[in-house]
């Protein structure tokens, strides 16, 4: 009972982690496709005109609270959970939840091709960590 | 239309995989030496600010996200994905040739992997095109543009 509890906690945790790498990580990529080409953006305005368009946009300091909260939820993650499990897991989770977030939010074109490159991306940081 | 890269786009995506890779090693040496930080010895995290492997950690990982989000400026995020995921095997890699460390064939199977994901997203288009119409970025049309009257 006391097995099946952490094993809940566990999990738990590491989907709380990923979902919050995957909102931050959207909301980012959202605020960014909305900023611009930063490269032009700081070849017309310089560096503070394109950091001022950065931080302007509320997408974007919503994403930043996200990766904040996520980098906290992983402290606690990494205190309950063996880092053997925590690593994988997260980035598992994270990286088909950014391909489903991103076709959905973003309206990307998540074709074969990258679906199979992110299967083997999940798949090669399960193997890294062995 | 395929969009394609730059050479220094390349550079960028390259930074983001190196950056982001030899950033959280020379923090994770940085706190190793630093020691633990638990809720008795919180004054041991303004001592690890003071460490060069932190301090050199903590200025990769801010060029790591300048790179980052430059870079999402001009690609689709499931492009970018497998090249934050090659930061992994650049960790492998150094361990295997700078420190010496032995690779199992699970870690070169891995290592393997990711560098096909990589190959696969870079020879495909970096961005979705969106039409106008479906652009979610847009922001509301203007009307006057768009809505000549009714009876016109």
């Amino acid at each position: 009972m006391i097995h099946t509890a952490t094993q809940l906690l566990a999990w738990t945790s590491i989907a709380v982690v990923a979902i919050l790498a995957i909102a931050g990580e959207v909301l980012i990529a959202r605020a960014m496709h909305t900023v611009g080409d930063l490269d032009a953006i700081m070849a017309r305005s310089g560096l503070r005109g394109a950091s001022a368009a950065v931080i302007s946009s509320p997408v974007f300091l919503l994403g930043i609270l996200c990766m904040a909260l996520n980098f906290f939820a992983m402290l606690y993650t990494l205190s309950r959970v063996d880092l053997s499990l925590a690593m994988p897991g997260v980035a598992s989770f994270t990286y088909v939840g950014n391909a489903i977030a991103a076709r959905i939010f973003l309206k990307e074109n998540v074709d074969r091709r990258r679906w199979i490159a992110v299967s083997c991306v999940c798949v090669g940081v399960f193997l890294l960590t062995k | 239309m395929k969009h394609r890269l730059s050479p220094a786009q390349y550079i960028v995506l390259a930074a983001i995989a190196v950056t982001s890779a030899l950033g959280d090693t020379f923090l994770s040496r940085g706190m190793s030496q630093v020691g633990k930080v638990d809720a008795q010895h919180l004054s041991l995290l303004f001592t690890a600010m003071l460490n060069l492997n932190v301090i050199t950690g903590v200025l990769l990982l801010i060029v790591f996200f300048g790179s980052y989000m430059a870079a999402l400026s001009w690609v689709d995020l499931t492009f970018l994905m497998p090249a934050t995921a090659f930061g992994n095997v650049i960790i492998a890699l150094l361990s295997r040739y700078w420190l010496h460390e032995h690779l199992s064939l699970s870690r070169w199977s891995g290592i393997l992997l990711i560098t096909c994901a990589v190959g696969l997203v870079a020879n495909g288009p970096s961005r979705t095109e969106h039409s106008p119409d479906s652009d979610p970025f847009a922001g509301p049309r203007d009307l006057t543009e768009v809505d000549p009257g009714i009876g016109i």
